[in-house]
């Protein structure tokens, strides 16, 4: 009934009852379909024609890439202790034209970024530049305290800080980098490769209040830098460092180099320079501290040569060491030149020769010698070439071809005359004796496997030489202050003078290399005074002493037995001066 | 047909409901994933700190000064060391004497 009732009723509208035009319907129908075919059309088109720029467009309103920065890698002594490490910091920059605030809180941002205010109303009074640096590697506490500050224009960028604990002590082992963290001196730049680290990057959708809710692509994850384990032990380079030190300023020199080998190993435990600079502060550095002088020095060794020259005499069979060298009334004539000794020492067995450390004697046996035979061990030695230690700027040194060398040249060569090596050269030569005539190439990490050595002499001859040594550091020889309580110590002093526009000139090199306990060495020692201006010069008053000190230090921090009585020797004051 | 279409659209809406609820749970475990992953990175930057001033604080030429200056220590060297060797008569004496004291 309801139905029909409401048929009933719009039939009998009027409006309804009107008839109209079908032409009016037929052109609103074209319109709306025309609408709707260029909505289509439109849709069509942002959709296929221009999907991807739009997609592009819209992701960049939500995206964002975000760096992942990787560290660096450690450097750590043999037992662990952090020798660098990176810490994140910020750089603190400016758009100097947006930066607006007060007076008081700029002066706040200087004395927190501790720049003179003059110098940081500089930087921000050039409104050319849209961006400047006000401060790198700032550390994370103060940045925040600048953020809080608040001052617009005022922009931090994430980055690392290298931070050095054992300061000069190692200065020169160590190195240090650049503000990118990039090394510059020393491990840090020789292992740049393994320290270095290599950023990531990641695509992310963020959210209104900026968290990250999405990753877009595939991380690319950043490789932190690997650390890197060094073969020196901290307590010894620091007893090292403190004995070095000491030494240069008590001699008044101009600078001093020692280094501790592990003689089992071959493992540098200690190198020491001084002058040194800390790496932390390295503002007011200059090129004499940064100088790693006992790689990257050269010097006239002196009489630590005579031992191998020694050495080769006995092991050519020419001499015992027990023969008898006419040393004479002190002086030698070769060609047109002449050497000589300290004093007239007479005739001498081989022994005395290098425990008193006579020129001529060794000279003597030295002429007795082809040079090609000489060459042959220098070279054997590992003079003349530079050590393949892993390290930037380890120096070959200089032995000139043998051809050219004259009479006197051969003479003088065989006491380290005219003949240049590194203090590391001559410490790592001094493993043949230590070794029983094995040379091992010496590294600065902790080596994985054991060293493999070259047999450069007859076991029998290095014994019979580190015989010799024991007497040349003893109360007879040339350096009675190298003694050690408890230990048997073998060395040789070297004093040898400086050239200077090829003339030798007044100034002194003190050289000692040794090894302890004599019985069975653990450690090699070198060491060097680079001009003592004190009043002494000799070897054995000015680098035994440093020896003894950094010996007996050395194998008291590795636990060594003793292998001497444990009576306080009386020594001489002073030993027999030597000959250079 | 009529009760089918609604079926369907019954299902269609519960499936999209669906998918809008396991969206934001996902989102809110990667947030949760982000958070973790922050305070791993904040946990690895706090222990090489911690790492570097230990090393710091036990460098031998502090701890030198340290012993020098505040304990009023002097350093050990080979002649102020007393080496006992076993079965020396050094050693034998050294240890009667301790076990006498013992005794009384």
């Amino acid at each position: 009934m309801a139905i029909k009732a409401r048929h009933l009723r719009r039939n009998n509208n009027p409006l309804l009852a009107i008839k109209l035009p079908p032409l009016r319907s037929q052109i609103v129908m074209l319109i709306l379909a025309m609408a709707f075919m260029s909505l289509a059309a439109r849709a069509a088109y942002l959709q296929v024609m221009r999907g991807d720029y739009l997609q592009k467009e819209g992701g960049k309103r939500y995206e964002r890439a975000i760096d992942l920065p990787a560290s660096r890698g450690r450097i750590v002594d043999r037992n662990g202790s952090v020798l660098a490490a990176s810490l994140p910091a910020h750089a603190v920059w400016a758009i100097p034209d947006q930066v607006d605030a007060p007076p008081e809180k700029l002066r706040a941002l200087a004395k927190l970024l501790e720049l003179p205010e003059r110098d940081m109303a500089r930087k921000l009074a050039d409104e050319d530049r849209s961006f400047v640096y006000l401060k790198r590697q700032v550390d994370a506490d103060v940045a925040a305290k600048i953020a809080a500050l608040g001052i617009s224009g005022i922009h931090q960028r994430n980055e690392y800080k290298r931070h050095y604990p054992e300061g000069e002590t190692l200065a020169h082992v160590v190195g240090f980098t650049n503000v990118e963290d990039v090394g510059l001196e020393g491990i840090e730049l020789s292992q740049q490769k393994q320290l270095g680290g290599l950023p990531g990057m990641r695509r992310v959708v963020k959210d209104g209040r900026g968290r990250i809710i999405e990753d877009l692509q595939a991380i690319r994850e950043p490789r932190d830098g690997r650390d890197v384990s060094l073969s020196i032990d901290t307590r010894i380079q620091y007893l090292v460092h403190s004995a070095l030190k000491d030494a240069v300023r008590a001699n008044r020199a101009k600078a001093g180099a020692a280094v501790v080998l592990d003689a089992q190993s071959g493992e540098v435990l200690a190198l020491s320079n001084w002058p040194s600079y800390n790496p932390n502060q390295r503002s007011k550095m200059n090129a004499a501290q940064i100088r790693n002088r006992a790689l990257t020095d050269v010097f006239e060794p002196g009489s630590t040569m005579k031992p191998f020259t020694a050495a080769l005499a006995l092991d050519s069979g020419r001499y015992s060491a027990k023969s008898v060298i006419q040393t004479g009334p002190g002086r030698l004539v070769i060609g047109a030149d002449s050497i000589g000794d300290a004093h007239a020492l007479g005739p001498l067995t081989v022994e005395q020769v290098i425990q008193k450390s006579s020129n001529i004697g060794t000279a003597k046996m030295a002429l007795s010698m082809s040079s090609r035979e000489m060459w042959d061990m220098f070279i054997a030695l590992g003079f003349g070439q530079s050590p393949d230690l892993g390290f930037p700027g380890a120096v070959a040194g200089r032995v000139r071809p043998y051809k050219k060398w004259k009479p006197i040249e051969q003479a003088t060569m065989s006491y380290g005359h005219g003949v240049s090596v590194s203090l590391l050269q001559m410490a790592r030569a001094y493993t043949v004796f230590a070794r029983d005539g094995e040379l091992i190439p010496v590294t600065m990490f902790k080596p994985d496997r054991p060293a493999i050595g070259t047999m450069v002499m007859k076991p029998q001859t290095a014994q019979a030489v580190r015989r010799m040594l024991e007497l040349a550091a003893g109360p007879e020889g040339t350096a009675p202050q190298a003694q050690v309580e408890g230990y048997r110590v073998a060395g040789k002093t070297g004093t040898s003078r400086k050239q200077e526009n090829g003339q030798y000139v007044k100034k002194y090199v003190s050289s000692f290399v040794g090894m302890a306990p004599a019985s069975n060495p653990r450690v090699i020692v070198a060491v060097m005074i680079d001009e003592p201006s004190n009043g002494k010069y000799y070897a054995g008053e000015v680098a035994a002493p440093v020896f003894s000190r950094i010996t007996g230090d050395s194998l008291r921090a590795l636990r060594v037995n003793p292998d001497a009585p444990m009576v306080t020797l009386v020594m001489p004051s002073k030993g027999v001066d030597e000959s250079f | 047909m009529g009760k089918f279409n609604v079926l369907l659209l019954a299902l269609l809406v519960m499936c999209a409901l669906g998918l809008v609820t396991s969206q934001d749970r996902q989102r809110k475990i990667f947030m949760s994933l982000e958070r973790v992953q922050e305070q791993a990175r904040h946990l690895d930057t706090q222990t090489a700190q911690l790492e570097l001033e230990q090393s710091s604080l036990a460098t031998s030429s502090l701890v030198d000064t340290k012993a020098r200056r505040s304990l009023a220590m002097q350093p050990v060297t080979n002649e102020r060391t007393l080496h006992l060797n076993v079965g020396s008569d050094i050693d034998r004496s050294v240890m009667q004497g301790s076990e006498n004291k013992a005794k009384r």
